[in-house]
């Protein structure tokens, strides 16, 4: 993995930026209501002293999947975008829990949303940064002026396996955003940038039912590694500072990841506590650096500047910078709030947890 | 000549950093090595290389590294053998190179550790680390070593009424030497209250009682003392005593299973081949692979007595300027537990030490010194007396 080194020019062309501006103009979340807390998989399991990784996480009930809950929050950015669903061209759905391995998510979603026939749609994976590929997409088609509107949707049922690391944080959630032309969003997007790599810190093989991962891999060459790169790069080819910004979301696996990156890159505590939701409802994979970002959107005030930056393992970062309009005051209120779904809290017990999720095998 | 009369000095040490070295493959870290020896001699091209590893067949699936890595030493057209004994690999090796150069067949001959832990994860990498057990009455049954020495642990500390806080002072001593080793794979002092709190990995073994498993590669070139040239750059360091001893490998086949004594046996062994007795050593670099080898250890080499080691931590015995200095780099605790590369690093330590290049972990006027390498619990144990030569 090399720095390479770019002049201000060049650095400036790494940047994303559409032809035309663009913007969010609705958002939504999804977090479903059973909470499963990290002390509950500590007592099936024991062994691990050392502290758990977040306090509880969202599970998705008996009728929930991908779909319904893209659906849910879909619906939700609708009603902040104020747009005819007929309006959005494409329908695009980044999980790494898509019900069916062939037939898209993205078809029932558009149906169910009355999006349908006019549109492009299909389905994401890159980890947990499909829904963040499917916004940089969404954006390059509104700004390329093929459509007026593209929703983009990161869900997830995040998988872990019974006794692993991962089944204290692996959870269900999202978000979708509906992409737009910048005169009418609610926030602005000034650029975008991505940095991938080849790094295999975390995989599910076709047909496999759980993730693996490389331990501690996932870490430092993973994790900080991309987010690092991805954020560093676009502050200084934007020309920003930590400081210019009033909110600041990167992926959230955990509560400790997120708190680190943030303070090595030079973000305060307080840029980051609004987005982070990781402690109160674990990872949501694909959707976890999008529904920070909706939590910062319930309460942001026009003319905040945002930096999101995704990470999807495999590996690679996706950066945002966001400012926000005055049409948002009108919309927060819209549809239900972030918080308002974290709220809604119905704690289970791990035997209620393996039958939501499907872990008993009755034959 | 005759062999008797051939004194064998350590005249090249090489060591890479250790690790979780993601960004290094085997034969990266076993030539960076190499190369960092060949240098550190003024030179010498070893015409026998000795390869001590243990994983490399199962964990990256590569065998017969004593062609391999001679090969991407540049070597090629040498004597060169893979030689393996667990996690005492490295110090086998030690003791290969130090027999071919004593027989007086070979002038030249390098021992090179090498270890890649980390091309494997998880329970794929308990598996391949239980192969030092017996296959079919241990690790079948699910024991590892680190289980094992656990259960050790917990026979010796009911057998000996000891405080198992009392275990603290080992991977205090280690870590707070480690500090002071830029190789080390924990550059960081510990204090006691932080060994109380850590987890338990292995009860009664926590966090910090048991050496984490790294990559890392060492290498040392030996020659015939009357081959080094004039103007030779480095103090010169001869292996006076050297030996390697087996035991039964499984622990049930044993008398006595809280007593080493296959290590005990190798370093009487090499003791009396260098004409010392233990107590003179400067500093002893022992395998403390877990505290219940650390203990274990000091009672076979008769530091103390029997189910009585535990005390020599409960002072300042074991530091840097006690009277009995170990794991003075940090030790397989801190420096890091390199496998088959670990009994190498011992070697370069001990050489760093004698000719007084050991920087902030300097064991003051260090002459004489001791290593010892364990397979396992001591299915295997090398021991090599290593002293400081001023007169050449």
């Amino acid at each position: 993995m090399t720095d390479h080194q770019h002049s201000a020019e060049d650095l400036e062309k790494l940047l994303l930026k559409p032809a035309k501006p663009v913007g969010i103009v609705g958002y939504g979340a999804y977090v479903p209501r059973y909470r499963l807390p990290a002390k509950e998989v500590a007592r099936i399991w024991g062994g691990n002293d050392e502290g758990l990784p977040i306090k509880e996480k969202a599970v998705a009930g008996l009728d929930e999947d991908v779909i319904t809950m893209s659906i849910e929050a879909a619906r939700n950015a609708l009603k902040r975008a104020c747009i005819n669903p007929l309006d959005l061209r494409a329908v695009w759905v980044g999980s790494e829990s898509h019900p069916y391995a062939v037939k898209p998510s993205s078809t029932i979603v558009a149906e169910a949303i009355n999006a349908s026939p006019n549109i492009q749609a299909g389905d994401w994976e890159f980890a947990c940064k499909a829904g963040s590929e499917a916004m940089v997409a969404a954006i390059a088609m509104v700004g390329a002026g093929m459509g007026e509107y593209a929703l983009a949707i990161g869900m997830d049922t995040a998988q872990g396996k019974p006794g692993d690391a991962l089944e204290y944080t692996a959870s269900s959630g999202g978000a979708a955003f509906i992409l737009g032309p910048a005169q009418v969003s609610l926030a602005t997007i000034e650029a975008t940038y991505s940095y991938v790599t080849d790094t295999p810190d975390f995989w599910r093989r076709a047909h496999a039912v759980y993730p693996e991962h490389g331990q501690r891999f996932t870490g430092e060459p993973a994790y900080f590694q991309h987010i690092t790169s991805a954020a560093t790069t676009i502050m200084k080819a934007a020309g920003y500072k930590p400081q210019d910004f009033k909110y600041a979301i990167f992926h959230q696996p955990n509560t400790k990841f997120p708190q680190r990156v943030a303070k090595e890159l030079g973000f305060s505590p307080e840029q980051i506590s609004t987005g982070l939701l990781s402690p109160v409802i674990g990872n949501t994979y694909a959707g976890a650096a999008l529904i920070g970002l909706t939590a910062v959107l319930d309460i942001a005030e026009p003319g905040d500047k945002i930096l999101m930056t995704s990470y999807g393992s495999g590996a690679g970062s996706d950066a945002f910078i966001i400012n926000v309009q005055p049409p948002i005051l009108d919309r927060q209120a819209k549809a239900l709030k972030t918080q308002d779904y974290i709220a809604r809290r119905t704690e289970i017990d791990y035997a209620t947890y393996v039958r939501y999720r499907g872990e008993i095998t009755i034959r | 000549m005759d062999h008797k009369e051939i004194e064998v000095v350590i005249i090249g040490i090489g060591q890479t950093a250790v690790g979780e070295l993601w960004d290094l493959s085997l034969r990266d870290l076993a030539v960076q090595a190499v190369q960092a020896a060949r240098k550190d001699s003024g030179g010498f091209k070893p015409n026998a290389v000795y390869v001590g590893n243990y994983l490399a067949a199962s964990g990256s699936r590569q065998a017969n590294l004593g062609a391999l890595i001679t090969e991407y030493a540049g070597l090629i057209g040498t004597e060169g053998v893979t030689v393996e004994a667990a996690d005492a690999s490295g110090g086998a090796a030690v003791r290969m190179a130090y027999t071919a150069v004593k027989s007086g067949m070979i002038d030249c001959a390098m021992a090179v550790g090498v270890e890649k832990y980390t091309d494997v994860l998880g329970s794929e990498n308990d598996a391949l680390i239980a192969q030092m057990l017996d296959a079919d009455y241990e690790a079948t049954e699910g024991l590892t070593p680190a289980a094992q020495a656990a259960l050790l642990m917990n026979r010796y500390i009911y057998e000996n009424q000891v405080p198992r806080e009392a275990l603290a002072g080992f991977p205090l001593v280690a870590h707070a030497n480690g500090a002071n080793n830029p190789f080390a794979m924990y550059k960081k002092a510990i204090s006691r209250d932080v060994y109380l709190r850590a987890g338990m990995q292995y009860p009664p073994l926590n966090l910090f009682d048991v050496a984490p498993y790294a990559d890392g590669a060492a290498a040392v070139i030996m020659t015939r003392k009357d081959l080094v040239p004039p103007g030779y750059p480095h103090a010169l360091v001869k292996v006076s005593g050297s030996s390697l001893i087996v035991d039964r490998l499984a622990l049930h086949d044993r008398e006595d299973p809280l007593f080493f004594s296959a290590a005990g046996l190798s370093v009487q062994k090499a003791c009396d081949q260098a004409g010392i007795q233990p107590s003179d050593v400067d500093f002893f670099e022992y395998a403390d692979i877990t505290s219940l080898h650390a203990i274990l250890s000091l009672e076979a080499a008769g530091f103390s007595k029997r189910g009585e080691g535990w005390r020599l931590a409960t002072d300042s015995t074991l530091t840097i300027t006690g009277s009995l200095p170990v794991a003075t780099m940090g030790g397989y605790k801190a420096r890091g537990h390199a496998l088959g590369a670990s009994g190498v690093y011992q070697a370069v330590e001990a050489v760093l030490q004698l000719r007084h290049q050991a920087g902030l972990c300097q064991v003051p006027n260090a002459k004489l010194g001791m290593i010892q390498c364990l397979g396992g619990l001591a299915g295997t144990a090398v021991t090599h007396i290593l002293e400081r030569v001023d007169d050449y």
